[in-house]
């Protein structure tokens, strides 16, 4: 056990925080769920893309820099940092991006990868139904081959960016005859395929972060399969791996808000206005507990570099990050008091920043990714060894 | 930047487990508990001679020259077994003050003291300024107790003990009388201040790495009786509101688990956030020591309520070990303090925020 950086990893750390410093926009951008704020996203991507930062442990024929997840970590709590903006495409480079590395075909690489890694395309994740939620082998969509295409009819629900993004990827069911999680297929979909209509759904703030895609004779070619037919499970579980684990909230993300939220304390104690005394001890927590996941990311990592594998501990991982960021910008709001309920445009608002855009944000991580108590029957059952029935 | 165990380190775990398995059951804890001392020398015999207390102690007095990194998957397995003995008193507290003495010109003292805590021929009661109570002093052959700025080596036949008759049977605690003289004084002002202190950090990392394993053994018992137990035709651990609590205590586990190793990794390297990084893990695993304790009790109903059945042994093992060495309440103050007050250094892991 050696919890140092080697000077190679120092001195990326330097030129990550360097070009950041001098690339990030000084304002924050409009929310990507917003259609000016979702090309402004893309913009910053571009740009990223261009400065060889927009996903740096890929490959480098990918669009990355082929660095190793240490390095990743590194660049990620540089972006945090920086208060770089939120990535638009994270169902892209996060999640499918590595499952495309996985399972793709050479030529499903090439052709998805960069354009990925620029944000030139973006995506939208298709795993709900109306009926299949954390049932998600009760997928009804069904994908029937015709010659070189698939004909796809139903509907996906909750899609993650669905109202702008440019292709979907998820789970249908490719033999109508079969049941659960057998004969289910993984297949990538343009969105601007005639037969497919995108209804966004607004979330509790109004902005259209997600969306219902109805299917009607969509026909997509064979080529846009990953994996194998009636394969479709098994991939799907590696995405939702790296969407629980590590790669979709590196911990950065959550240290750079605990430190806001001690500063928050700190400034709201100093002010004399009234601060519930329960409060210190947890911010206190809060901090604790966002160090807890950084160290356990990076004992993580360590595990993964020296040939260990990620199993059902990513259920660990997103029970935590979920319930702290809730607790993290609870306590914030608590903080604020009755500023809490006002809007960063209120004139009287003061300090009251994101923390309210970041709470509602907050509220749907134990939900998406599948619930937090899909989670704990996975850590019961294949952790804890407790029996399925 | 490697947040691994080594071969050997895993594999000295693994041999620590073996010997307790056989050597310290539910059974023969329990049976310690109806003697008069609680102690036996002859199960710490049989830990010397696995290594157990000569881990830290230099090579050239016997022991294993090793350090914390070392220590903690051994610690976790005497917690797993809930070992009576005073292990981190003696093994992750005395010996590296009396390495720290001997550097301060105490080299006589310690080298004493450090064969004979490597031949498992003498236990070390040590106090500490957040407690008036010192465990293990009537089993001691040696006692280092702070007062005021200054650290004392006191023989235990002059000093006046009173049992402090406490819940968890495992320990026991006596106030201490004694009068500090300058003979037995081995540290004053500066170096005193600074024993003292460590002393407290290293015995909370000690007692934090003991509760991985008694948490560890809380969850185990409950997903066991989970498994066996059967009502309404089925086991009881099919029922989600069964699993939903041992897997909450889970996560809480495995996220101390990783604060509590950076901890022997700052002791062992004398990081200067030593004191918040030993308070945070001593505070979450604390806690977390707690929750599965009361989680396991409702998981077992009301025969893990009896004092038949053995998980009272773990559950006061988590109770009285999270006050051991300052509460986790205390420990969460304290990163409190770091963190609000500037009170002591404390970093995030990796994550640096702007301006610093």
């Amino acid at each position: 056990m050696e919890l140092t950086y080697t000077a190679e990893q120092e001195a990326f750390r330097k030129e990550a925080r360097t070009w950041l410093e001098a690339n990030v926009p000084a304002e924050p951008l409009a929310s990507f769920d917003t259609p000016e704020g979702f090309e402004a996203h893309r913009e910053w991507e571009k740009k990223l893309h261009a400065g060889g930062f927009a996903m740096v442990p890929w490959p480098v024929e990918y669009g990355g820099r082929g660095a190793d997840l240490l390095e990743w970590l590194i660049f990620e709590e540089e972006y945090y940092r920086a208060s770089a903006p939120g990535r638009v495409n994270q169902n892209g480079i996060f999640l499918l991006g590595p499952t495309i590395m996985e399972y793709g075909t050479a030529e499903q690489k090439a052709r998805f990868l960069p354009k990925m890694a620029s944000s030139e395309e973006v995506w939208a994740q298709g795993w709900s139904e109306p009926n299949a939620g954390s049932d998600m082998a009760a997928i009804q969509t069904t994908a029937i081959r015709d010659g070189d295409e698939y004909v796809i009819n139903g509907q996906k629900t909750w899609a993650s960016r669905g109202a702008y993004a440019h292709w979907l990827f998820g789970l249908f069911r490719t033999d109508p005859e079969s049941t659960r999680h057998h004969g289910l297929t993984f297949v990538l979909v343009p969105l601007d395929t005639p037969g497919v209509t995108v209804r966004p759904i607004e979330k509790i703030n109004g902005k259209k972060a997600f969306a219902e895609v109805f299917f009607d004779d969509a026909r997509v070619p064979v080529e846009n399969r990953l994996g194998d037919e009636g394969a479709g499970w098994g991939v799907a579980m590696a995405t939702a791996g790296f969407e629980r684990g590590l790669m979709l909230r590196s911990p950065a993300r959550f240290q750079s808000t605990a430190r806001r939220l001690v500063e928050l304390y700190r400034r709201t104690v100093a002010e004399g206005g009234f601060v519930d005394p329960a409060l210190r001890d947890r911010v206190t927590k809060c901090w604790i507990r966002a160090e807890a996941y950084a160290l356990n990311t990076y004992q993580t990592v360590s595990r993964l570099l020296t040939g260990g594998k990620i199993g059902a501990e990513a259920s660990l991982n997103k029970i935590f990050w979920s319930e702290l960021d809730i607790e993290m910008h609870t306590v914030a709001l608590a903080l604020l008091d009755g500023r809490g309920e006002l809007l960063p445009g209120a004139p009287a608002g003061g300090d009251v920043g994101d923390w309210l855009d970041g709470y509602i944000f907050a509220l749907a991580g134990p939900i998406y990714a599948g619930t937090n108590e899909i989670q704990r029957n996975i850590i019961a059952e294949r952790i804890l060894g407790l029996p399925r029935k | 930047m490697d947040f691994g165990f080594t071969e050997d380190q895993t594999l000295l775990q693994q041999t620590v487990r073996d010997f307790l398995a056989g050597e310290c059951t539910a059974e023969s804890v329990r049976a310690l508990w109806e003697t008069d001392t609680g102690r036996s020398r002859e199960l710490w015999a049989k830990l010397a001679e696995i290594g157990l207390p000569a881990l830290l102690v230099p090579e050239e007095h016997g022991g294993l020259g090793l350090d914390e990194r070392d220590l903690a998957l051994v610690l976790e397995e005497t917690g797993r077994f809930a070992l009576a003995e005073p292990i981190v008193a003696t093994a992750a507290v005395a010996v590296p003050t009396l390495r720290a003495l001997a550097d301060q010109g105490r080299a006589d003292f310690a080298g004493t003291w450090l064969p004979r805590i490597a031949a498992g021929e003498a236990i070390v009661a040590v106090g500490h300024v957040e407690s008036p109570l010192v465990a293990d002093a009537h089993v001691a052959d040696l006692m280092l107790l702070p007062r005021g700025d200054a650290l004392y080596a006191v023989d235990p036949a002059n000093a006046k003990c009173v049992a402090q008759p406490a819940n968890d049977q495992s320990q026991r605690l006596f106030s201490v009388e004694w009068s500090p003289d300058a003979a037995t004084r081995v540290a004053s002002d500066d170096t005193g201040r600074r024993l003292q202190a460590e002393m407290l950090d290293r015995g909370a990392f000690g007692c934090a790495a003991q509760l991985l394993g008694v948490t560890d053994q809380l969850i185990d018992m409950g997903a066991l009786y989970a498994t066996q137990r059967k009502q309404f035709g089925v086991a009881i651990g099919t029922f989600q509101a069964v699993k939903h609590r041992l897997a909450n205590a889970k996560v809480d586990l495995e996220y101390a688990r990783s604060v509590v190793h950076r901890a022997a990794h700052s002791v062992a390297l004398a990081a200067p956030t030593r004191s918040a990084d030993v308070s945070m893990a001593k505070s979450l695993i604390g806690e977390a020591a707690r929750f599965a304790a009361g989680e396991s009790l409702q998981v077992h109903g009301a025969i893990g309520y009896t004092y038949e059945q053995d998980l009272h042994v773990w559950m006061k093992r988590a109770w009285s070990l999270d006050l051991a060495f300052g509460s986790g309440a205390w420990h969460r103050a304290r990163v409190g303090d770091a963190l609000i007050d500037d009170a002591l250094p404390a970093e995030s892991f990796g994550y640096q925020p702007p301006g610093v």
